[in-house]
């Protein structure tokens, strides 16, 4: 167990991945040798855009769409921004927008800031969420009206890994006409998607939360949707997406979403066990800490706990002395001074909510690792607890 | 992640003087679970002198080395000394804080201040003051000192340093108003930034045709010239120019110059004059 403190122990994998060996293999020419633009008409240029292409397709064949739907963006951010504000230009008469309460800041800040962003007043319907951080699908339903103009969901949670029901919401809005948009950034990778069988019109993904390297997202819009691009400049994307490619982290992502699709048996199999014996373990040797989030109805790799009567960044400076990399939705890490939204949105106590840990795996854990947190997570709540004035002790 | 000095991290990892004194002879307790932090500090005091100091501290890093350095500093002070204690100091022995956990350094102050007035057996002067952050529930009185002490310059460096307004912001408003009162004298105040009024188009359309009416067309028509105003749209004004103005080889800077620069005086500095050809 010596040599395990030599390295990272890395459980943030929603925060970012490592890019996979075999990723960093087929982005390297393009790093090197191969750095022609793709839009040049010389040959050396032009065996770029067949690598493009390439990406493109299997990109398209891991979301299961056309590889002409895909557009290459720089993170999933701009995706996000990108479709909602698409769909908004697509229909100035309505103002009304649905999305919840519990969306990553990039849908949350830009919906909370959408008047300011457009210059347009819109109503904004942020629907709430129960304790086991799901939305009711009554409340779905009657917020959509004939003024919404978009429906933007995330399909999973990236504090909690819980899954929200997109597929069906997506069918609900499209029966009444309405463009629907889904943050699928923690979901692709995690989870299956089969975009040709659902009735979703914008999707973003991001490259880094799948084993590629970070600058590089995915906007997918379906065939026939309004859009329209968020950066004006050159054809590239055909028109869609202006600015010179950023060739080999596309590259890298198209491989990625290969191995992703290879491994996805692997992450519902093994590291879901992994999870499992991590959650399971803490929760019976921790005395007051509780799951946060459905239990069932949750990505793979997440787990969410909260350590009733200690302060999240103490915790993760400490497991940080062990090299253990997890996050916190304290107040105190985040440099506010409020708790994480989401647990708040789920009415998880300022209790537990300061004290909660975001653990996040990946197909590169192993489970010595996991031994070695089991060992250290007692130790190191106990010692905060002893020294917490609240704690009313076993 | 935060930027702590050595000190902050080495204090964080070996605090001293963590635990409770039975029967201790001041007992200082402020913050609550809610807050985030929360700090109980219990001290020993024979002859006016502070012999012994224990704390329990719930926080974040630079919350437990605060109050452990805190203990640390008072150790063997007298009453006296130990009242002059700011939570500048706290942050000096620390070798600093990040302006976010500035905070951090005011609950030590704050929990020393309580423990001394529990041992004299009188009220905090922080009880009889007024709340105005309600979220974290911080007095006016508490808003002031710190401005005072830590020479506090907007309502950011409050909210870093008090916590107030760092939960739903409606005090804001208030916290903006207590730093204007403080230092007011003399000294220079970094305002909040106002939001510009919005004018409704029609509103700016009434006034441009009323600076056009009052203060253009009187100098065009001299001229034999004449203006009329066209459309509003947003910051975009579109005016068309009427008789010996039309084939004036100065009109755009009759536009630019003249048209312009007034209703940008008058109506709207973001305003921007066109020609309708």
């Amino acid at each position: 167990m010596k040599e395990q403190q030599d390295q990272v122990i890395y459980l943030d994998n929603n925060a970012t991945t490592r890019v996979a060996p075999e990723v960093l293999d087929a982005m390297m020419p393009y790093l090197t040798d191969l750095y022609g633009n793709p839009s040049s008409m010389h040959t050396f240029g032009g065996q770029v855009g067949g690598a493009l292409k390439q990406a493109r397709s299997q990109v398209a064949d891991f979301i299961g769409c056309d590889p002409e739907e895909v557009i290459f963006t720089s993170c999933g951010t701009e995706s996000d921004s990108t479709a909602i504000l698409s769909a908004l230009r697509a229909a100035p008469e309505r103002r009304h927008i649905v999305t919840t309460r519990v969306e990553h800041p990039a849908v949350k800040n830009l919906c909370e800031n959408i008047g300011s962003m457009t210059g347009t007043k819109y109503r904004v319907t942020m629907l709430k969420v129960d304790e086991d951080g799901m939305v009711d699908m009554n409340d779905y339903l009657e917020s959509l009206t004939e003024d919404t103009a978009v429906v933007s969901i995330m399909w999973a949670n990236n504090e909690t890994g819980v899954i929200l029901p997109v597929e069906e919401m997506a069918r609900l809005a499209k029966e009444r006409g309405i463009p629907f948009h889904t943050d699928a950034v923690q979901a692709a990778g995690k989870i299956p998607i089969d975009l040709a069988s659902l009735d979703i019109d914008y999707l973003s993904m991001s490259g880094h939360k799948l084993h590629a390297p970070k600058g590089v997202g995915i906007l997918y819009v379906r065939r026939g949707t309004p859009f329209a691009p968020f950066l004006a400049g050159g054809h590239q994307e055909h028109g869609r997406r202006a600015g010179t490619e950023n060739v080999a982290s596309i590259v890298g992502l198209g491989r990625a979403c290969q191995l992703a699709q290879e491994k996805m048996v692997e992450e519902n199999s093994r590291v879901k066990a992994l999870r499992d014996k991590l959650e399971a373990g803490l929760l019976a040797s921790i005395p007051r800490a509780l799951l946060n989030g459905h239990r069932l109805q949750r990505l793979p790799n997440t787990t969410n706990i909260s350590f009733e009567y200690v302060e999240g960044e103490s915790i993760l400076l400490h497991m940080n002395r062990h090299r253990i990399c997890a996050s916190s939705g304290s107040a105190c890490t985040s440099g506010s001074l409020e708790p994480s939204h989401v647990l708040r949105a789920m009415g998880v106590p300022f209790t537990a909510a300061h004290g909660s840990i975001r653990f996040s795996l990946s197909v590169y854990n192993t489970e010595q690792e996991i031994d070695f947190v089991l060992e250290k997570m007692p130790q190191i709540i106990g010692q905060l607890r002893e020294m917490s004035p609240f704690w009313p002790g076993e | 992640m935060w930027d702590y000095t050595d000190t902050v991290t080495e204090h964080f990892q070996n605090p001293r003087n963590v635990g409770e004194i039975e029967n201790a002879d001041g007992v200082g307790d402020v913050g609550s679970l809610a807050c985030g932090d929360a700090l109980k500090l219990t001290l020993k005091i024979e002859n006016d002198r502070i012999v012994d100091a224990k704390f329990k501290t719930f926080g974040c890093a630079s919350a437990i080395a605060s109050s452990s350095a805190l203990t640390e500093m008072i150790k063997g002070m007298s009453i006296a000394e130990a009242e002059k204690i700011t939570n500048e100091d706290i942050a000096n022995f620390l070798g600093g804080l990040p302006k976010e956990k500035m905070h951090c350094s005011v609950m030590g102050r704050e929990a020393l201040e309580a423990a001394l007035a529990d041992f004299r057996g009188v009220a905090l002067p922080k009880a009889e003051g007024e709340v105005v952050c309600e979220c974290f529930g911080v007095t006016d009185l508490e808003v002031v000192r710190a401005i005072k002490e830590s020479h506090l310059r907007s309502v950011e460096e409050i909210t870093n340093f008090t916590k107030a307004g760092g939960g739903c912001g409606k005090c804001e408003g208030r916290l903006q108003e207590l730093l204007n009162k403080t230092v007011s004298e003399g000294l220079r105040v970094v305002p909040l930034k106002k939001s510009r009024q919005r004018m409704t188009t029609l509103q700016k359309i009434k006034k441009i045709e009323d600076v056009l009416e009052r203060e253009i067309r009187p100098g065009l028509r001299m001229d034999g010239g004449d203006i009329e105003l066209i459309d509003v749209d947003g910051d975009f004004v579109t005016v068309s120019l009427r008789g010996q103005c039309t084939s004036c080889f100065k009109s755009q800077t009759t536009i630019k110059e003249f048209v312009e620069k007034k209703l940008r005086e008058q109506v709207l500095d973001s305003l921007v004059v066109e020609e309708d050809k």
